[in-house]
């Protein structure tokens, strides 16, 4: 525990920027695949845990497409799309069939996807630690707010996640298609016999959650080392996310993720060895003040 | 002019788990007209009606809908073949505007039907309109049987399967969903009426099936029904 640097850090503007900058990269991340997660959970009453490797694919995807063409728009939007489908196939061919089977049985055949992808990708993209590098277009020189550095892609990143979660939150609760969503997760069997396939809304739940998960992976490969496993931490991360911020909620999945950021960054200059442990106390917390989330419904 | 068959359904057998519901069960509901399936609690109404909609699926027999076989067909296929179903319990999505209700189950016909608009189904149903913005879990009982009742019609089915809609409600709701039925059968609106209250059916339905142990014991004309102390006494208790 080092709580005099802690002290220090929050009584400096410029710390106080570098660290919440960084905190919220994380978390805006974190939300990416979480919100996903949720999404997943809310609607399908299905724990994926293999959540994390459609993120781990969007790092390498785009990590292979930016390599061939050099375009790191192309690279992001062939990582969203590919991954999306991939969610796609996984929910038709694998996941479809453990509906309705217990959680443990998911949970299996998730971690069965995790390992088998692990191994894919250290066969086709090697074992090492991988790195794409900052993209050109986001050498410049970094932003200064009250004496913290702003990297110009950490602000890109923020406000691109920032529109994205915007974007997320009006289409679950303003169109016609999300309140459709909305409802498969209380009542598939009703709105099955109010003449809509609900086998499509599962399907295009797990499209939309790989999408997320995809640019996710993308947008991270400038800034993390992309290596075969790196999907774990995320998922459990998002895991976290989803009981602080409650089931199926988009603006919970935002708060919980910028929580579970601000939580790692700040944490680990107060707490270097427990930046983990901090986590799983805010957890605990939530559950013990508002069980169903800061942002789920009450029971 | 002999009425077709809007649902027909013959050898029927249904299973919860191991324990049979339905036996052999067959019936027919012809166009144009609101047939009674009457039978005590646990006779097997409700059974026969979502088996109808494919929400259980039978085990052997049956279903055509307008001539069309749609056993084993997933609910959603049935329901846009024209078959709407209005559930016992309601199952309104309480967490939905009553305006929601409706929308998430707009949908035409299955011949590119759309009577059936925001508009006219607040005219059908006056009491919903003030209550458009309200979320549906918090609606009292009758009203929530109004919204399940209009919002199966957004999707302007050809046939209406309802399952006990007067069950559970204060006379003078009963009186207002008896007389919303009516004016349903004078628009031509085809309807299966499960209930145990007989005289409910009365004035709304032209046929009547009495249903007893997973199997139709009695179908007549209403009338005939009503005349017929011996099948009431042994079969509806009354």
């Amino acid at each position: 525990m080092d709580l005099p640097a802690l002290g220090n850090c929050v009584t400096s503007l410029s710390c106080i920027i570098t660290q919440s900058t960084s905190g919220l990269i994380i978390g805006m991340l974190l939300f990416l695949v979480a919100a996903g997660v949720s999404l997943i959970f809310g609607v399908l009453k299905v724990v994926n845990f293999a959540h994390g490797s459609f993120y781990m694919l969007g790092a390498y995807l785009t990590l292979t497409v930016y390599g061939v063409t050099g375009s790191f728009l192309l690279a992001v939007v062939a990582a969203a799309i590919g991954v999306g489908l991939f969610g796609l196939l996984f929910e038709r061919l694998i996941i479809s069939r453990v509906y309705g089977s217990q959680v443990l049985m998911q949970l299996l055949v998730c971690y069965g996807v995790i390992l088998i992808l692990d191994d894919l990708v250290k066969i086709i993209w090697g074992a090492e630690f991988r790195s794409l590098g900052m993209p050109d277009v986001f050498l410049k020189p970094p932003f200064l707010f009250g004496g913290g550095v702003v990297p110009v892609y950490y602000l890109f990143l923020i406000v691109l996640t920032l529109i994205i979660a915007v974007l997320l939150g009006l289409a679950i609760t303003k169109t016609r298609l999300g309140k459709i969503v909305r409802a498969v997760a209380v009542n598939p069997g009703m709105v099955s016999a109010l003449g809509i396939n609900t086998g499509l809304v599962y399907a295009g739940v797990f499209l939309l959650g790989g999408m997320l998960a995809g640019l996710a992976g993308a947008l991270a490969a400038p800034v993390r080392s992309i290596v075969s496993g790196m999907g774990l931490s995320v998922v459990v991360e998002s895991f976290i996310v989803t009981v602080i911020g409650g089931m199926g909620s988009v603006a919970g999945a935002l708060v919980g993720s910028l929580l579970i950021g601000l939580v790692r960054s700040f944490g680990t200059i107060g707490f270097p060895l427990f930046t983990e442990g901090l986590m799983f106390l805010l957890m605990a917390v939530v559950l013990v003040l508002k069980p169903s989330g800061l942002f789920g419904r009450e029971t | 002019m002999s009425a077709r068959a809007i649902i027909d359904a013959e050898g029927l057998d249904v299973f919860y788990g191991s324990s049979q519901i339905l036996f052999a069960l067959g019936l027919s509901v012809l166009e144009g007209q609101t047939t009674a399936l009457l039978g005590r609690n646990g006779a097997g109404k409700s059974t026969t009606l979502k088996a109808l909609a494919g929400l259980v699926p039978p085990r052997r027999g049956r279903v055509r809908v307008m001539g069309i076989e749609f056993q084993g067909k997933k609910p959603h296929a049935i329901a846009r073949a024209g078959i709407g179903f209005v559930p016992e319990d309601r199952q309104v999505f309480p967490e939905h505007t009553v305006e929601d209700n409706l929308l998430i189950a707009q949908k035409r016909g299955p011949n590119g039907e759309d009577y059936w608009t925001l508009a006219r189904i607040y005219d059908m149903f006056p009491l919903l309109s003030p209550l458009k913005q309200r979320m549906a879990g918090r609606l009292s009982g009758g009203e929530q049987q109004m919204l399940t009742i209009a919002r199966t019609l957004m999707g302007n089915p050809v046939g209406l399967l309802l399952d006990e809609p007067s069950e559970g409600l204060a006379p003078v709701i009963v009186a207002r969903i008896g007389e919303l039925l009516r004016r349903l059968r004078d628009m031509g609106v085809t309807v299966l009426l499960a209930e145990q209250n007989m005289h409910f059916c009365l004035g709304i339905a032209s046929h009547a099936l009495v249903i007893d142990k997973g199997q139709i014991v009695y179908r007549d004309t209403i009338a005939a029904l009503k005349e017929n102390e011996a099948v009431k006494k042994r079969y509806l208790a009354l």
